[in-house]
């Protein structure tokens, strides 16, 4: 089953970039449409008790004590279901726009849907570290080859600074693999270390090591997230991607950053969370209230999402390193639902865009009286984004709030501020672009039509549905988040 | 009974739902039809629940489990007590009676539709908010009507003032949701509960440390502060004014704006053990209703005149809460939702006659064309004026008391005061509006109309409210058939009480009851009939803006209250936003990361020089290094 969702990307990209002539629109949503598939189907049989179900695990390199092993907890799970439900739906927007050599385009996605997998699936070290890094080389061409503007420098400026990030991630990797104990198997050669996720979970570090070894995974994962003062790569990217891409980086490749706190930071050297959570709390809160103050003045309405997407990752970068309960299961929920909201956003900048020839909220106004149904999904998927009760975005932010606050009330207080902010910016560019006389450009803006129509109306269902009944949710993940947080004390 | 209960507030959401799908499509008289039917089912199941908690008792009824994280468990469900029925009566009652008006009021509109559509929703939001039996869904149902709030405020979204109303309502409520937010947080760490009956039956044995429960308290007011306008956050509510008066009516007057008041109430277990909490609460009440009624004295636009009058109401409500009266804060909200409602209808009526004209400067003479109008208005006046007899005699006249017995002769002094200044600007207004002469133009004096019965009947039954509804809680000395009914029907929720002397209320005796009385209630005769030779006998008119000086500019101008919150607040967050995006992030944080680019590119361009081709560097420094090596062994 894990192994699936890896080949049925991989295999279809494979033929996408060997071959010019095949349908690859309708092959690509074939494929992540079956992924979804075998997602539901991994779903339905699934055990959230909190072991790991799904289980492979191949020796690959076995004198070096590396394997290629997959599994699937309630995290990791949600993340897969996080990453196939999208996929999907970002394929599907990218039929808007015709692109030049569209089976590479199509191929590059697919690669980077089975890589995303891979991240959430791995559990040795040394494969999470491959899928990692080669999720960002498919992301790389998509951003670089069908960008806007300065699209390369801003590419490659994105692509080293998250690359060198992942390097301190190896070393730190590095460390805690050579202090593993050496094991022997029977019928495979003896390794003097193991990458296996138990055996580097096993290993006691003493309290300089784990401090360099939390540094160093905390620098490739908050350029990844990113986290406040980590995060300039991000509007520039956002911003110059084209909206597939977009949607990638922001509503699943981010959440590597955040996965890879829950899955790998922090049980990999606990013995420094101690020391080191004031201060990655700390950077994540500042982030929430300084992106979302740059968020109140942009006239860009991609750029204003890019800086709203900032402070809502730092919230749930916060509650997830406040690691009690309330806050990593509001980090889960949250990553869905970010996902979710965030796509559904960008899908709406695309329209614009498509509609107007740009993104500035200036050139916009009065859209609501021409394009009705637009202005009602668009109002549904900006509640969700402002966490109003009974949208999708209200119980993660409820929970992660909760968990920053109990870590510190203070400090809990300041993230508290997203809720005002967020209303500020969000009803400031909702306003402007939908609200208020419409100019001649929005005069005869055309309502939503049927393909955009699927799209926003399966976000904004999900964003009322999941508003609802957040528990199916917290079920699934609720047993994987009791086993590492008791695992993990501090 | 137990199992109808969730179609209470799941009626007018199936209102909202088929209204806002399908409402375009439908006939203005089905979604009219669709809109207020759901509301009178659900008032009537409200008036079934009334019997069946007045016989039996309490109503609980669990829907499903909305989400368990660890202990932290919120369940969507009701609870169906005296306190909460009362507001559903309240609510559906005059919900219902505003649905109706607005089939006429909205008839013209293109968004009519929509209009139901959002007035549903706003009542599911408010049903929400009482029934819940915790405080996660209070607050489900707290921004629910803030939402509700925002889109009907702008309405009319082509207008960017009123957006920039209803925005500035949304924001400023979503601060004091804040409050009450981290106010539900510690209550949770504190009781390990969110449920009412979990919390207030565990304050003895948990037995919290008096200033958490002080913290808790206080929290929670500051989302009241948010939600029912009370000073430092009440200007929203005048900028509210910009939805349509039905909404003015219903959300902004009758019921979304007492939720505070409500939450108090509710929590009064809690309160009752912070005397210094009540009394801030008092204080912050007693502070905005004089703030507000001084306002309202020069103001010239009908609805701002009640608007703040609802501000300065609403703080004599939390003045009753903070004296421990909270029956007569709920009594008050009750008759203030009666008239206030009418009072607003009333001048809906008056603003539908003259062509969308809000300045009492431009009326005048009216009572000839719209007669009902004129004495349903006139009922709602006398009744906020605290004419004796009359539903706001009663209520006002109880809390008065309280405050005396319990705050003693400054607070019942200040507190009458708001009371009074309250009567002189109501009598303004309807003397300037309805008597005199008709000062608007000759095209509005040809097009004035009484309103078609679909909005006049609704008037009536809320003057008869107005008239009839300070009977449900007469005082007993008077005598007068059903003492404190409402009181005794409340007493297993919610009692008055006097935390700061003792716990029980103090009882005045009879005599000083009547003096007080006696004394408001002239003080309230004399402003009606010296509003009525000022303004209808000798035709006294409010001065054009650009003649207004002195303290009367000050009033008109609000005390430049909005300038001081854009100056501190609004235009500093605007500058902050640019600074930040342009010299911290742009310049400082990414000017480094651009540096550490930059400066690796200059040292590898060095470096490159070393890769020069020539066979003799490569072997020196093979050389040097191996020497290098070599010596590290002796270290």
């Amino acid at each position: 089953m894990s192994l699936l969702l890896l080949l049925i990307p991989f295999l279809a990209s494979l033929a996408l970039l060997g071959s010019r002539h095949l349908p690859a629109r309708q092959i690509a949503l074939a494929a992540t449409l079956a992924n979804l598939t075998v997602t539901a189907i991994a779903l339905a049989g699934f055990n959230g008790d909190g072991s790991f179900n799904y289980e492979l695990n191949q020796p690959w390199l076995p004198e070096a004590g590396i394997s290629f092993r997959l599994g699937l907890d309630g995290i990791s799970m949600l993340l897969v279901l996080l990453t196939n439900l999208l996929a999907p739906i970002i394929v599907y927007t990218s039929f808007n726009r015709s692109f030049e050599l569209e089976n590479r385009y199509y191929g590059l996605v697919l690669l980077m849907t089975g890589a995303l997998n891979g991240v959430f699936m791995a559990l040795d070290g040394l494969l999470f570290y491959v899928f990692y890094e080669l999720a960002l080389i498919p992301i790389y061409f998509i951003c670089a080859i069908w960008g806007g503007e300065n699209r390369i420098r801003v590419t490659l400026k994105f692509f080293i600074y998250t690359f060198v990030g992942s390097l301190f991630m190896l070393v730190a990797l590095l460390a805690v693999y050579l202090k593993t104990p050496g094991f022997i198997q029977e019928g495979l050669p003896a390794a003097a270390h193991s990458f296996n996720w138990e055996n580097l979970v096993a290993v006691q570090l003493d309290s300089a090591t784990a401090w360099w070894v939390m540094l160093g995974f905390f620098l490739a994962f908050a350029v990844k997230m990113p986290i406040f003062p980590f995060h300039t790569w991000q509007p520039d990217t956002y911003v110059t991607a084209p909206t597939g891409g977009t949607m990638l980086l922001s509503g699943i490749m981010l959440k590597m950053g955040i996965y890879g706190v829950i899955r790998w930071m922090v049980p990999l050297a606990p013995e420094a969370l101690h020391t080191w959570a004031p201060i990655f709390l700390g950077l994540a809160v500042v982030g929430i209230v300084y992106a979302s103050l740059i968020a109140v003045k942009q006239s860009d309405l991609k750029r204003l999402i890019a800086y709203s997407s900032i402070a809502h990752v730092g919230l749930i970068a916060a509650g997830v390193m406040a690691w009690n309960k309330t806050g990593v299961q509001g980090g889960m929920i949250q990553m869905l639902n970010h996902g979710i909201n965030v796509v559904g956003l960008f899908f709406i900048v695309d329209l614009l865009e498509r509609r107007l020839g740009s993104r500035s909220l200036i050139d916009m106004g009065g859209i609501a009286r021409s394009a009705p149904k637009f202005a009602a999904l668009f109002m549904i998927v900006m509640l969700g984004s402002v966490a109003v009760p009974l949208t999708n975005g209200f119980v993660g932010e409820f929970l992660l709030l909760n968990g920053v606050w109990n870590y510190n009330a203070w400090l809990g207080a300041a993230a508290g501020l997203t809720i005002i902010f967020g209303a500020v910016y969000m009803l400031r560019a909702y306003g402007l672009a939908m609200f208020g006389e419409a100019n001649r450009q929005t005069e005869n803006f055309a309502d939503v039509d049927r393909r955009e129509w699927i799209v926003l109306g399966a976000v904004a269902g999900m964003v009322l549905l999941l508003g609802f009944f957040p528990q199916v949710i917290l079920n699934l993940t609720d047993g994987s988040v009791n086993r590492i947080l008791g695992a993990v004390q501090f | 009974m137990q199992a109808l209960v969730p179609l209470i507030p799941f009626l007018p959401f199936i209102g909202f739902a088929v209204n806002g799908l399908f409402g375009s499509r439908l006939s203005k008289s089905t979604v009219g039809l669709i809109g207020s039917g759901a509301l009178l089912v659900s008032f009537l199941l409200s008036v079934a629940c009334f019997n069946e908690v007045s016989a039996t008792g309490p109503i609980h009824s669990v829907l499903y489990n909305f989400m368990t994280v660890g202990s932290f468990q919120v369940n969507f469900s009701f609870l169906v007590d005296q306190l909460s029925v009362w507001m559903m009566l309240v609510v559906t009652g005059v919900g219902f009676l505003i649905h109706v008006y607005s089939i006429g009021y909205m008839h013209d509109d293109e968004g009519f539709w929509k209009f139901f559509a959002y007035l549903n929703l706003f009542i599911f939001s408010m049903l929400l908010l009482v029934m819940g039996d915790n405080l996660v869904m209070l607050f489900f149902g707290w921004e629910g009507v803030g939402l509700c709030s925002y889109l009907l405020i702008g309405f009319w979204f082509t207008n960017k003032e009123y957006n920039k109303a209803a925005r500035k309502a949304f924001i400023m409520n979503r601060i004091g949701d804040l409050g009450l937010l981290l106010g539900i947080f510690l209550i949770f760490k504190t009781f390990g509960s969110v449920a009412y009956t979990d919390i207030f039956s565990r304050i003895e044995s948990v037995n919290p440390d008096p200033a958490i429960i002080t913290a808790i308290c206080l929290l929670l007011f500051v989302g009241a502060i948010g939600k029912s306008a009370q000073i430092p956050l009440y200007t929203w509510l005048p900028d509210a004014m910009a939805g349509p008066t039905p909404v003015s009516a219903l959300i902004h007057a009758a019921t979304m704006v007492t939720a505070g008041i409500y939450l108090v109430a509710r929590c009064n277990p809690l309160y009752n053990l912070s005397p210094d909490a009540l009394t801030i609460v008092a204080a912050v009440g007693l502070v905005t209703s004089i703030w507000a009624a001084l306002i309202g004295l020069r103001q010239n636009d009908i609805k701002k005149v009640l608007a703040y009058s609802t501000v300065s109401q609403l703080g004599l409500m939390f003045v009753a809460l903070g004296m421990g009266a909270y029956v007569s804060a709920m009594f008050h909200v009750t008759t203030h939702a009666f008239f206030k409602a009418l009072l607003f209808l009333g001048a809906g009526s008056v603003i539908h006659a003259m062509g969308g004209e809000q300045d009492i400067r431009n009326m005048g003479g009216l009572r000839k064309a719209l007669p009902i109008t004129f004495w349903v208005f006139l009922i709602g006046t006398f009744a906020i004026s605290g004419f004796p007899l009359l539903a706001g005699f009663f209520s006002k006249d109880e809390i008065f008391a309280n405050t005396y017995a319990a705050g003693g002769r400054l607070w019942w002094g200040l507190a009458g005061l708001g009371g009074m200044i309250t009567a002189i600007y109501m009598c303004r207004l309807l003397f300037v509006t309805f008597f005199g002469n008709f000062r608007g133009t000759e095209e509005q004096k040809r097009h004035l109309h009484e309103s078609p019965g679909v909005m006049t009947i609704p008037l009536i039954v809320l003057a008869a409210l107005s008239v009839l509804g300070g009977f449900l809680n007469t005082p007993h000395f008077l005598h007068l058939g059903t003492p404190q009914w409402l009181g005794h029907f409340l007493e297993p929720v919610v009692q008055n009480a006097d935390p700061a002397h003792g716990g029980e209320p103090h009882h005045l005796p009879e005599s000083t009851e009547w003096s007080l009385m006696l004394f408001t209630t002239s003080l309230a005769l004399i402003v009606i009939v010296v509003s009525y030779f000022v303004y209808a006998v000798r035709r006294g008119l409010p001065v054009a803006d650009a003649d207004q000086t002195g303290l009367t500019r000050v009033l008109a101008r609000k005390f430049y209250v909005d300038e001081i919150y854009d100056f501190l607040f609004v235009k500093p967050t605007e500058k902050m936003s640019q600074l930040l995006h342009y010299y911290a992030d742009i310049w400082a944080i990414d000017g480094i990361v651009n540096g550490i680019g930059s400066g690796v590119r200059a040292v590898g361009a060095q470096f490159r020089k070393l890769q020069n081709g020539n066979m003799e560097y490569y072997l020196i420094g093979m050389v040097v290094g191996a020497v290098l090596l070599f010596l590290t062994l002796f270290v």
